[in-house]
Parts: structure tokens; sequence; C-alpha cells
């Protein structure tokens, strides 16, 4: 068979490089802005740490009301990873092994969330919270448990793909050398999920500090207010670039995430034989191996 | 036999019976909402948890008002915003998805990190970003006053909610489509070029047709959140001249007392949406039958 490379189109990777500066470019200057010596978010005035920690009362970490909203962002995410990986994973592996018709109902319930916009979501569940289930407050409890359910499908899509490309051949063969199913599941199959559940504690941190719409919708004021909303909320005021400075910290806190994520990913993978390295890391992580 | 089917049951039961109760729940309580009733008093919407009981007239009024009333606008707005924004997002998205999966090379991954990155750049810095860019003293603006064009970019205009969609969704285009792209058999194209097909002709007959439910998978999966978003419309325009279905939701769920009008609004957009659903798993099974022959 002869190959015919592929046609090098010229076009192709000057395309590529406008779209990453026209993607990356506006976020770089928006993070270079934080640095501005004046009160503007458009008018450079040199350079200062001014709105990170210079100024006493309205610089990020010194504003009250930018640190609370900084503590209630990490807690809602931490809490939300930390209920949602045990349901999501149980969820997943019990789906993936049950059989007939019960189990063509749950996975049709685990993939509608996937394709559901958040807003109507978001709208359902403040209808249902304020008229029905009215004993949850709305505000944190609302908030976690709304991002909870919108994250749930996610840690179910990436724990399944791992089961698929596990296979059943591992615990079949703990089986015949004797193990109980709890005890094959326990100690064959838990060790090999391991990359799925780093990957899912990772996605679903960094998809709900950054989420909006549904924490917005069940938030309960200034006291509920995470990072994102508050960015909503004075994006188009006149707000100092201490402003910048919040949202600079939500990116890089979640790239800080990510990175330790793959690290770890790509490290398990070359210290468990598997190949792929830092790609399939990255893969694990964007849910490209859907 | 029948112990081991309980533990995979008794593994997924937590899960499901959440999602049952928050997920599946909730969307009967926007139906009762929408087709409840409306306190005469405080004018809050009562919900009429008995289907049999359920009152359309409410409902058939939005319905009137979207096919040719106030609200007809809106509807057709929406449309045509996603669609003028998921025409631009194919536009840039397929050739850079292309690149990525064909002619990357050694530069692949580095590509596909910075390619990536904006899909784990928060939204509304994204939004912020363009905001200051755009805003009357902002860099964009100021560039663009040297050549003459004075434009209030953030004040109701159309052209910069779409870019702003546009902008905001194309990441999550691209990654889908690479996927699809990388995961194609491309002997099969070089097998037609063997055979001597042009490469324009490859790119029709093979290309096309294998990457066609990878594409319009990703197609779904934009337009989906693209119809409810709400926010990129908020933060770059602000108008009424602008407003989009996600917009009256917000303002009806949100900011009013008529949550009803809200609920109805989402039953709508949830149709719509079950419309886009269905029409996709119908050409994905078709397009499934079509390979197996």
């Amino acid at each position: 068979m002869s190959t015919i490379a592929p046609r090098r189109i010229r076009v192709l990777p000057i395309l590529a490089w406008g779209y990453i500066a026209w993607s990356l470019v506006p976020v770089l200057i928006a993070v270079a802005y934080s640095f501005n010596d004046g009160r503007s978010r458009t008018m450079w005035q040199g350079f200062s740490f001014r709105w990170w920690f210079g100024d006493p009362n309205a610089s990020v970490f010194r504003d009250e009301s930018m640190r609370q909203a900084i503590v209630n962002s990490l807690v809602l995410a931490t809490a939300t990873m930390l209920i949602v990986a045990p349901l999501g994973i149980a969820l997943a592996v019990g789906s993936h092994r049950m059989r007939g018709k019960l189990s063509s109902g749950v996975q049709g319930l685990t993939s509608i969330p996937l394709i559901t916009p958040e807003i109507v979501v978001g709208a359902a569940l403040l209808l249902t919270i304020t008229r029905l289930f009215s004993g949850i407050p709305l505000g944190f409890p609302a908030q976690l448990l709304g991002n909870i359910t919108f994250s749930i499908s996610a840690v179910v899509v990436i724990v399944r793909a791992r089961l698929v490309s596990i296979g059943s051949g591992f615990e079949e063969a703990a089986r015949d050398l004797g193990a109980t199913r709890m005890q094959a599941l326990r100690y064959v199959l838990m060790p090999m999920l391991w990359p799925s559940v780093m990957a899912s504690l990772v996605v679903v941190f960094a998809t709900v500090i950054d989420d909006f719409v549904i924490t917005s919708f069940l938030s309960a004021g200034v006291d509920s207010e995470t990072v994102p909303l508050r960015i909503y909320s004075s994006v188009r005021g006149g707000a100092t670039p201490a402003l910048n400075a919040l949202a600079t910290l939500l990116v890089a806190t979640t790239f800080a995430a990510l990175t330790i994520a793959l690290f770890a990913l790509s490290h398990w993978r070359k210290r468990h034989g598997e190949p792929g390295g830092i790609r399939a890391a990255l893969a694990d992580i964007t849910r490209m191996g859907e | 036999m029948r112990r081991n089917t309980r533990i995979w049951n008794g593994l997924a039961a937590p899960g499901a019976a959440w999602l049952l109760t928050f997920f599946a729940v909730p969307f009967y309580a926007v139906a009762c909402v929408a087709f409840g009733s409306i306190d005469p008093v405080f004018r809050d919407a009562i919900p009429q948890w008995n289907p049999l009981q359920w009152d359309f007239t409410q409902a058939q009024d939005v319905l009137a008002s979207a096919l040719n009333g106030p609200l007809q606008g809106v509807f057709i707005r929406t449309f045509i915003f996603v669609i003028a924004a998921m025409m631009i997002c194919f536009l840039i998205g397929f050739p850079i998805a292309y690149f990525l999966a064909r002619h990357a090379g050694k530069r692949r991954l580095l590509l596909l990190t910075l390619i990536i990155m904006p899909f784990w750049v928060n939204y509304l810095m994204r939004m912020l970003s363009w905001v200051n860019l755009l805003s009357p003293s902002g860099l964009f603006s100021r560039l663009m006053s040297n050549f003459g064009i004075n434009y209030n970019w953030l004040d109701g205009s159309p052209i910069t909610v779409v870019l702003g969609l546009v902008y905001g969704y194309v990441p999550f285009l691209i990654l889908p489509l690479y996927a699809t792209l990388e995961r194609m058999d491309w002997r099969l194209v070089e097998a037609a070029r063997d055979l001597g097909a042009s490469s324009r002709q490859a790119f029709r007959l093979i290309t096309v047709p294998t990457a066609k439910a990878g594409v319009a998978a990703a197609a779904i999966l934009i337009a989906l959140p693209m119809f409810g978003d709400y926010y990129t419309n908020d933060l770059l325009s602000r108008s009424p001249k602008t407003e989009m279905l996600g917009n009256q939701i917000d303002f009806y769920i949100n900011n009013s007392s008529q949550p009803q009008r809200g609920a109805i609004l989402v039953m709508m957009l949830s149709v719509l949406l079950l419309i886009a659903l269905s029409w996709y798993l119908r050409s994905t099974a078709r397009v499934g039958k079509e390979q197996v022959r």
C-alpha cells in the first residue's frame, strides 16, 4: 500500500496559531490589568500589586466580600467533589454491571443531565426547592445540592470509560482464585479505577468552582456569593482591577488543580506500565475518551 | 446469581435515587408550576401537583405570544443568534480540529494543550476580558477608532452578542470534533486517493460521511447550552434589543413575581431541545446502519 501523505494546507497552521492567540491574548491582557496601578481596568497606569494586596480595603486579599467569595467557592467545590465522587463511582460500577430494563433506565437517567442546559436544571431546582422541598434553604445547602446533581453524570462518564477499557477479565481471574465478589471489587477493580477517580475529582472541582448558572439560581444573596457570581455582578459596573485579580485567582486555582492531576495521572500510568503519558492524562481530564 | 445482581443494584441505588429526587422530580415540578394556578392576591404561582387538574390557559397564552405576539421576536432572535454563532463556530472549529488531528505532527501535544486551555479558563473571566477590551476606553475600541470606526460594542449590539457566543463556545466544539477526526480511519481516505479520487473528492465522499455522526454530536453539544444562554447576553449587551429566550427565563424566574411564565418558557425550551435531540439520535442511528451496510 502506498502512503499518500495528507496534503499540507498552508492556511491551517496560521489559522490554528491565530485561534490560539485570539482565544488566549484577551485573557492575558485581563490578567495583566490586575497589576494596573490606576483604578481603571482599561487604561494602563504602571505596574503595582495595589489590587492584589497593596490597597488596605479594596485589594483582593483584603476586601472582606471578595475574601468571602473565594472561601465560598473553595468550600462549595471541595464539598461537592467529596460527596459526588463516591456517589458517582458507585453508580458507574453498579450501572455498568446491571442487566435488563432497569439498567437502561438508570443509564438514561445518568445521561440526560449531560445534555440538559444548566438554565433548565437551575430553574427546575429553584422552583422545586422553593415549593416542594422547602426544608432546604437557598444558599450553600441548595447550591451544594444543585452542583452535586449536575456533576454526578460527569463522574459516571469518566469512570464508565475506564471500566470499559479494563474489561471483566481481571475480576474473573480473582474470582477463579477464590475471591468473593466484594473482595474482587475491593482489591482488584478499585485500585485499577484509580486514574478515573482522580480525573473525576479534579473535573468536578474545576466544573463547580467555575459554575455560574446553577450556583446563581440557588444563591441567597451576598452570603452565598461565589467568585463567578461576584464577577458577573461587577463586570459591567465601575469595578477596579481587583476584579481582574479575583478572576485571575479563579483561573489560577483551576489550572493548578488540573496541572497537579495531569502530572499525578501520567505518573500513575508510568508506574503501572500503562502507555500514553501526558496525552492520555489530558484525554482523561477533558473527557475526550468518551 | 441472585446475590450478585443485588450488589450492583445496591451500588447504583444511592446515585440513581439522588438523580430521581433532584433531577427527575424537579422536571415534574416545572410542569406543575407551569400548568398550575396563580394566587389572586400575591400573584405568586401555586403548583398543581395533580396532572388531572392541570390548567393550560396560561401556557396557551405564552405559546400564542411566541407564535405571533410580543415573544415572537425573542424566539426568532434566539434561533438566528444560535444558528449564526454555530456556523461561525464551525468555520473556525472544523479546520482547527482537522489540522490538529491530521497535520500537527511533532508539535501536536503543545498545540493540543494550548487549544484546550480556553476550555478551562472560566467562562466569565473570558467574557470579562472582552468587556474590558470592548468598553469605550478599552484597547479594542481605541484600536478601532484609530481606523475611524467608532462603535459602541457593548450597547445592545447583535454582532457583539453573536461573536461573544462564538468566543465562549468554540472551545467546546473543537474538542469533540478533534476526538471524532482523530478516531477516524484515515486509511479509507488513502485508499480513495490510491484509487484515483482527488483530495477534494476524498474529503467529500469519505471524510464527511464518516465524520458526520461525531460532527452532529459536537453541534448538539454546543447548540443546547447556547439556546439556554443568558449570561453572555447580559454581560456583553444587557439590552432588550438583543434579548434571548434564556434572558426571559432568567427574568421571570429570578427577577419577577411571575415564575409561572418562567416555568412555561422552561417547558418550551425543553421541548425544543427534545426535538433537536431526537433528530440527532435518528440521524446517528441512520449513519450507524449505513456504516454496517
